[in-house]
């Protein structure tokens, strides 16, 4: 094997390897973790297609690099009574094929992603609130709900704004030639060759602040050591989503440049509170306990007393994560910051256990996910042994995330992982710890099915708050209710790192999306 | 023949129907995609309008009564994420895990069955004896680790070749290939050396043990002692002689080399159909499955019929009708 790779070497250097074409300064190559699918920006709610749009496409709203709410397409917005939204557009802002951004635009596409019926990952969740559209005038929109409804704003986010006379008519596969790819972004759409790169180039008319790179390449490099050897071979000039345990060799590295941040995903456990028996849930012994310890907050207040927070962001995930004390990260809106993690205590937790009525603890089974989370399999085997210090003996499983998420929402788990990613804290609160309501959309995740009718009323009230002030003071309550209730188990907020040769620079931003605009050359 | 081809034909029908209907009720018992991919912000309703958009919503049997319908007019289906036909998604990327086969297959058979030779006629030799050593290490040495270590010598730490990725392509026949071009040809080289190692050590190993065998039988010595050359007894009749496992082999190899070069297209990003069959079955995107598997059958069938038809060439005491498939 040696003497035919020497073989193969020396061929490569025979042969002149000079005459690959060099690379011209202002083009950035990009190396992407996860598959592009579409290039129908409505066609499925996928974090690396919407990547892809934030490039092509804007939206009316945009999210800054703290994942606060900024003007995106709509330089204003205003409640103008409880049940209707007024957006103000941008003048002047120029679609790819040169005709203006107008009031109609945005209506299409608010419309749009209901007419994609075969999509497994719809965006129509953040166009059903909107009962009537209204077009005022050439820049204005108004938007009706049923009730009051503050997420509207946070919504329009993640509905793309496409041309209406570029679109129309056009199947969502055919955007993948490039058909109807037309959106105000500040690059426009050159090629898609699916399962490897995606090609953009420099929209000129862009009214936004002009980005350094003529072309940007987007190439879909899915495994984790592939895409650190294409950084460090210069096939790349930069990678989002470094494994954690080539950060410490890259800052190491004269050559190259690490931008981290705390992104909004959080990372916790949801425990069983609906079950008298709960399925796993036995003493020391093997025998199925008569009662669910998890009902009994002290249970509850134990575990999150056995976790050692600071042991796990140090070792389990060598430095990008945060100990998480809340549902929403830091920077996030409604993240209570008053609320501090829970400090490690195995002691303490046993003495609750024991309080509770479990002297001797009992034994459960910690369910992960073993591919979606950062090193998810390490951190739940982590926790199984810090919960087995304490008196709980945890016996971990874990399941490829297709397989585990369908068991997770069948209710087959007493102790599941999950991570959540929000742009406001009422919002996970109410996916998370409302109480289940298949009707209203409330607990849709909330797998261990905590009631608090406190929690629901804060969460009603807040999301039906127009004012971002008084809201904003409401999920805090929510938050903080929910959190001392331990209606689920926080642990960390993940990091989310991106790497890049020596003289580029990225702001990271919260919400993890890789932009190329925002990289920029000294 | 004929008979043969018939019957032939006849069983790999049963075989890809009692395959696409394992495949359709194993997908269907793990899931389905709409519980991955829906919104985490979706209501009931909003789920309910997914899955029947995606017509998931009717029984088993029915979905795959719709599927036989529409697949005996050529139509395998629509992907779930990808929102294109499931045929035209694994068309597309076939030409390159194709190439990347055939250079892997080529390197293989180039390289192996020199070397194997040598191996066999001087056994006792350094060369000999090197040979077979490195050729352990082909075997034992996991493909990815072997790939990570190809891209940190010769694209990180030497820069002679791009770490991953396919070269620009051009149209040959119709088809879009990368190695016309000097630049496509460095993508090429390391990905396909990786791809090769494993069945370049098993090439010179089954040349090697054919070689061996050969060489002590009784026509290698009536050769001989006619006084034909070495050069005609080793070129024509030992190499005839031991290419029947050599053929059965690499047949067979080949067809795993494109079901399953899924490592080595994930390492060096290889945009091939391997890594498509791995994305897909993470989010149960049950057309492409089912459409991938029922083509890799259809590869392995077609395969084993010409390394059946070439056994007949090679050694004319087989009679195919006598053949079982």
């Amino acid at each position: 094997m040696r003497s035919l790779a020497t073989l193969v070497a020396a061929l490569a250097f025979a042969l002149d390897f000079a005459l690959a074409p060099p690379v011209a300064a202002a083009d950035l190559r990009i190396a992407l973790a996860a598959d592009v699918t579409s290039m129908d920006p409505h066609f499925v709610n996928l974090q690396p297609n919407n990547l892809v749009a934030w490039h092509v496409f804007d939206a009316l709203t945009r999210l800054d690099d703290n994942a606060r709410l900024v003007p995106g397409l709509a330089e204003s917005w205003k409640a103008i009574d409880a049940t209707t939204w007024e957006f103000k557009l941008k003048h002047g802002v120029k679609f790819h094929d040169g005709s203006e951004l107008t009031a109609e635009d945005v209506v299409y596409s608010l419309d749009r992603p209901a007419t994609i019926v075969n999509s497994p990952g719809s965006f129509v969740p953040f166009t059903r609130p909107l009962v009537a559209k209204q077009v005022v005038d050439r820049y204005t929109v108004r938007l009706k709900t049923a009730g009051p409804y503050a997420m509207v704003p946070y919504d329009l986010n993640s509905v793309f704004i496409v041309s209406k006379r570029a679109a129309s008519g056009v199947k969502p596969e055919e955007f993948n030639q490039g058909k109807g790819v037309i959106g105000t972004g500040p690059y426009y759409f050159v090629a898609f060759k699916r399962g490897d790169r995606v090609e953009l180039a420099r929209h000129e008319q862009y009214a936004g602040p002009r980005p350094a790179w003529d072309k940007v390449t987007l190439r879909i490099m899915t495994n984790d050591p592939a895409r650190m050897a294409a950084l460090l071979a210069g096939d790349v000039d930069a990678i989002e989503q470094v494994p954690t345990a080539d950060l410490a060799k890259l800052r190491g590295n004269a050559n190259f440049q690490v931008a981290q941040k705390v992104s909004w995903r959080t990372i916790f456990l949801h425990l069983d509170q609906f079950r008298d028996r709960v399925p796993g849930v036995t003493d020391k012994s093997g025998r199925p306990l008569d009662r669910n310890p998890f009902k009994d907050v002290r249970v509850r207040k134990a575990i999150s007393m056995a976790v050692n927070r600071p042991g796990i962001v140090e070792r389990v995930m060598e430095g990008a994560a945060v100990p998480a004390s809340n549902l929403v990260a830091p920077s996030v809106f409604g993240h209570a910051s008053a609320l501090k993690p829970e400090p490690f205590d195995a002691d303490g937790a046993k003495k609750l256990l024991a309080e509770a009525g479990f002297p001797s603890g009992f034994s459960a089974v910690l369910n992960a996910p073993s591919n979606r989370y950062v090193n998810d399999e390490r951190l739940a085997q982590a926790l199984a042994q810090m919960l087995t210090r304490a008196g709980i003996t945890m016996r971990v499983e874990t399941a490829p995330a297709n397989v585990y998420f369908v068991k997770a929402r069948n209710q087959e788990f007493a102790v599941a992982m999950l991570g959540w990613g929000s742009l406001a804290g009422d919002l996970a609160l109410r996916s998370l710890a409302a109480t289940f309501d298949a009707e209203k959309g409330f607990g849709t995740w909330n797998w261990g099915r905590y009631t608090n009718p406190r929690v629901d009323r804060l969460v009603t009230q807040s999301l039906a708050t127009l004012d971002e002030g008084k809201r904003e003071a409401i999920a805090r309550e929510a938050m903080t209710v929910a959190m001392q209730d331990y209606a689920v188990i926080p642990l960390h907020h993940q990091m989310t790192s991106w790497a890049m040769r020596k003289g580029l620079a990225y702001t990271a931003r919260t919400d993890e999306l890789t932009l190329a605009y925002q990289f920029r050359a000294p | 023949m004929l008979v043969y081809l018939i019957r032939r034909a006849t069983q790999s029908v049963v075989v890809l129907l009692v395959m696409s209907a394992l495949v359709f009720v194993g997908v269907y018992a793990i899931g389905n995609p709409v519980d991955i991919l829906i919104n985490p912000n979706a209501d009931q309703a909003d789920i309910e309008r997914a899955i029947k958009g995606l017509g998931l919503d009717k029984p088993l049997w029915e979905q795959y009564l719709v599927f036989l319908k529409q697949a005996l007019l050529g139509d395998l289906g629509k992907s779930f994420v990808f929102n294109v036909p499931a045929l035209q998604l694994i068309l597309e990327r076939m030409p390159a895990t194709l190439e990347l086969a055939v250079t892997a297959m080529l390197i293989a058979i180039v390289f192996g069955i020199p070397l194997g030779l040598w191996a066999g006629l001087k056994p006792d030799s350094i060369a000999g004896q090197t040979i077979m050593t490195v050729s352990i290490l082909g075997f034992s040495l996991p493909t990815f680790w072997v790939g990570l270590m190809l891209i940190m010598v010769f694209s990180v730490d030497l820069g002679w070749l791009p770490s991953s990725g396919r070269g620009p392509t051009q149209e040959l026949l119709g088809v879009p290939v990368s190695f016309l071009s000097w630049d496509g040809i460095k993508h090429l080289i390391m990905p396909a050396t990786n791809l090769a190692l494993f069945n370049l050590a098993l090439v010179i190993r089954l040349t090697r043990a054919g070689t061996r065998e050969a060489l002590v039988q009784d026509y290698v010595k009536f050769a001989r002692a006619k006084g034909l050359s070495d050069a005609r007894v080793i070129g024509v009749h030992v190499l005839k002689n031991i290419s029947i496992p050599i053929v059965t082999v690499t047949g067979l190899q080949f067809g795993t080399l494109i079901a399953f070069a899924i490592v080595t297209e994930t390492i060096f990003a290889w945009p091939g159909m391997g890594k498509l069959l791995i994305d897909s079955i993470h989010v149960l995107d049950r057309p492409v499955i089912v459409a991938y598997l029922l083509i890799i059958v259809t590869f392995f069938i077609v395969i084993n019929l010409l390394v059946d038809l070439a056994y007949s060439l090679l050694d004319p005491r087989v009679r195919l009708a006598d053949a079982k498939a």
